[in-house]
């Protein structure tokens, strides 16, 4: 028997979203997830870089990150570096979304949604 | 408007070149123009004030997170530093990017001469500062900044021009300022000042040219060097304005200029505190400090000092604070959109043009009234430079 042919990429994509470890049921959802890369992208960014290169503070590049545990990044996001100019980002970020932005830096940051209209 | 407009109406010969048929303008000054960084598109808007109008738009120009841009003395063309090291000379008449290099692999500013012929960055990486011939962007001179026993080199913070032909800045990892004479950019003369205080994270010089305040992240209080009389020494000024108090996290840095004066006193923000702190400039003790509703991030005086704007740091980023100079206390607070991220001032003040990131567009007071005279869409503007400040020390 022959699917129709636009249901096979969709179970295919089914059964790939669910393979991927990134199917967790604490990991956060649109629209709170775009405005997490947002908020990584514009204010972590105004020291760290929008393209996360470095800046005041260090780049946050895969390969930057590369050394540093997962653990301890969760933690310094979350409550910040004494003696340094990081400050702790608990008030906006639950531990699990912290998790998340540390797993996607680990891969190299996702870039934002399309923005708005209005924009030009 | 468009781009076409400009390139059509820049100036006869371009209407020539161009073999544009569209009815020509007049040549124009640009004391009314300026441009509006569009930071995450690597563009800029070049915009004038009389009209409130865009006139081009100039893209290419790489990576504008924490952009910044001075202007030639003539006021024709914005050196525009990006983030990601470029350097890009924009002519605003032609709306177009005349020439452009990427100096470095992570910039934070620069400044212009004062006699208009050396343009300078100053780059967090690698650190130190380079200067380049105005007209050609040929580099003259480059000066590391090196600091301690194992050649180490610091980001450089609060660069400014000063009289003759010289800069300051500060070393951030060093905690030191640096004076460097250019007059012969190929023979620098460099002045250390050591042990100015931890991490001084910006800095300005007063309007005179005479005194070079960096702010300092890693302990309450600025240094303070009087440029006439260097033999002196940095000394420290508002000393544990904290009084031992926990600090509040801070989620964007402050930034300093030229534009904290406001007549005899300076208007600086307070690392960790929402306030704001007066100082005299003639003792250089603190008078006051004015509660405000976030970390200050830019506290800039309208040019006649009457009042102070204030715009704040992450999460209280939608709000800006008007501080009337004369009773010290706040006189209006707007919301001019989210995230705002800069404010500029016209010549002379009668309006003012607020960046609000988030809101896609740039916000137009009266400064007077506080009534709001237009907006225009912006793609996540940032940095909005006026061609004004090619005639003003320390901008």
């Amino acid at each position: 028997m022959r699917f129709p042919r636009i249901v096979l990429p969709a179970v295919l994509l089914v059964v790939l979203h669910q393979a991927l470890p990134a199917a967790n049921a604490n990991e956060p959802v649109e629209p709170r997830r775009n405005e997490i890369v947002r908020m990584v992208r514009q204010d972590c960014g105004s020291c760290h870089g929008l393209t996360l290169q470095g800046g005041l503070g260090p780049a946050l590049t895969p390969l930057a990150l590369a050394e540093r545990s997962p653990d301890s990044l969760v933690w310094t996001i979350l409550q910040g570096r004494p003696g340094t100019a990081m400050p702790g980002w608990a008030r906006f970020l639950s531990e699990d979304e912290a998790r998340w932005v540390v797993a996607r830096l680990a891969e190299g940051f996702p870039q934002e949604l399309a923005k708005r209209e209005g924009g030009r | 408007m468009s781009r076409a407009w400009l390139l059509c109406g820049a100036g006869w010969l371009l209407v020539a070149a161009s073999g544009c048929v569209a009815t020509p303008v007049p040549p124009r000054g640009t004391g009314d123009l300026g441009i509006v960084i569009e930071r995450a598109a690597g563009r800029v808007q070049v915009v004038d004030t009389t009209h409130r109008t865009r006139l081009a738009s100039v893209d290419g120009l790489g990576d504008l997170s924490h952009a910044s841009a001075v202007y030639s003395r003539d006021g024709r063309y914005a050196y525009v530093f990006g983030r990601d090291g470029g350097l890009s000379k924009v002519d605003l008449l032609a709306g177009r990017i005349d020439r452009r290099i990427v100096q470095a692999g992570n910039s934070i500013g620069g400044a212009i001469s004062q006699d208009g012929r050396l343009v300078v960055a100053q780059n967090y990486e690698p650190g130190g500062i380079k200067a380049f011939d105005a007209d050609t962007l040929e580099l003259l001179a480059d000066i590391p900044s090196t600091y301690g026993t194992e050649g180490k080199r610091s980001k450089v913070v609060g660069l400014a021009d000063l009289p003759g032909n010289r800069f300051v800045y500060a070393l951030f990892d060093a905690g030191e300022i640096w004076v460097v004479d250019l007059t012969d950019p190929r023979m620098p003369a460099i002045t250390r000042f050591k042990d100015i205080g931890r991490q001084p994270y910006d800095g300005l010089v007063t309007p005179d040219g005479r005194h070079y305040l960096a702010g300092l992240f890693g302990e309450d209080g600025v240094a303070l060097v009087d440029l006439w009389r260097p033999e002196l020494g940095a000394r420290r000024i508002l000393a544990g304005y904290g009084r031992g108090e926990e600090k509040l996290p801070v989620f964007k840095m402050p930034h300093l200029r030229g534009w904290a004066v406001a007549g005899r006193n300076a208007y600086l923000p307070a690392v960790g505190r929402n306030e704001v702190l007066v100082v005299d400039t003639a003792t250089w003790q603190e008078v006051q400090r004015i509660p405000v509703r976030g970390q200050p991030v830019f506290v800039m005086a309208r040019p006649d000092g009457r009042q102070v704007w204030v715009n704040f740091a992450f999460p209280d980023n939608g709000w800006v604070q008007v501080i009337d100079t004369l009773s010290g206390s706040i006189a209006t607070t707007l919301a001019p959109g989210k995230a705002v991220l800069h404010m500029e001032f016209t010549p002379r003040g009668e309006n003012i043009w607020i960046s609000s990131r988030d809101d896609h567009r740039v916000t137009i007071y009266d400064t007077a009234s506080f009534a709001l005279l237009g907006q225009l869409p912006a793609d996540s503007p940032s940095g909005i430079f006026f061609s004004a400040r090619a005639a003003r020390i320390g901008f």
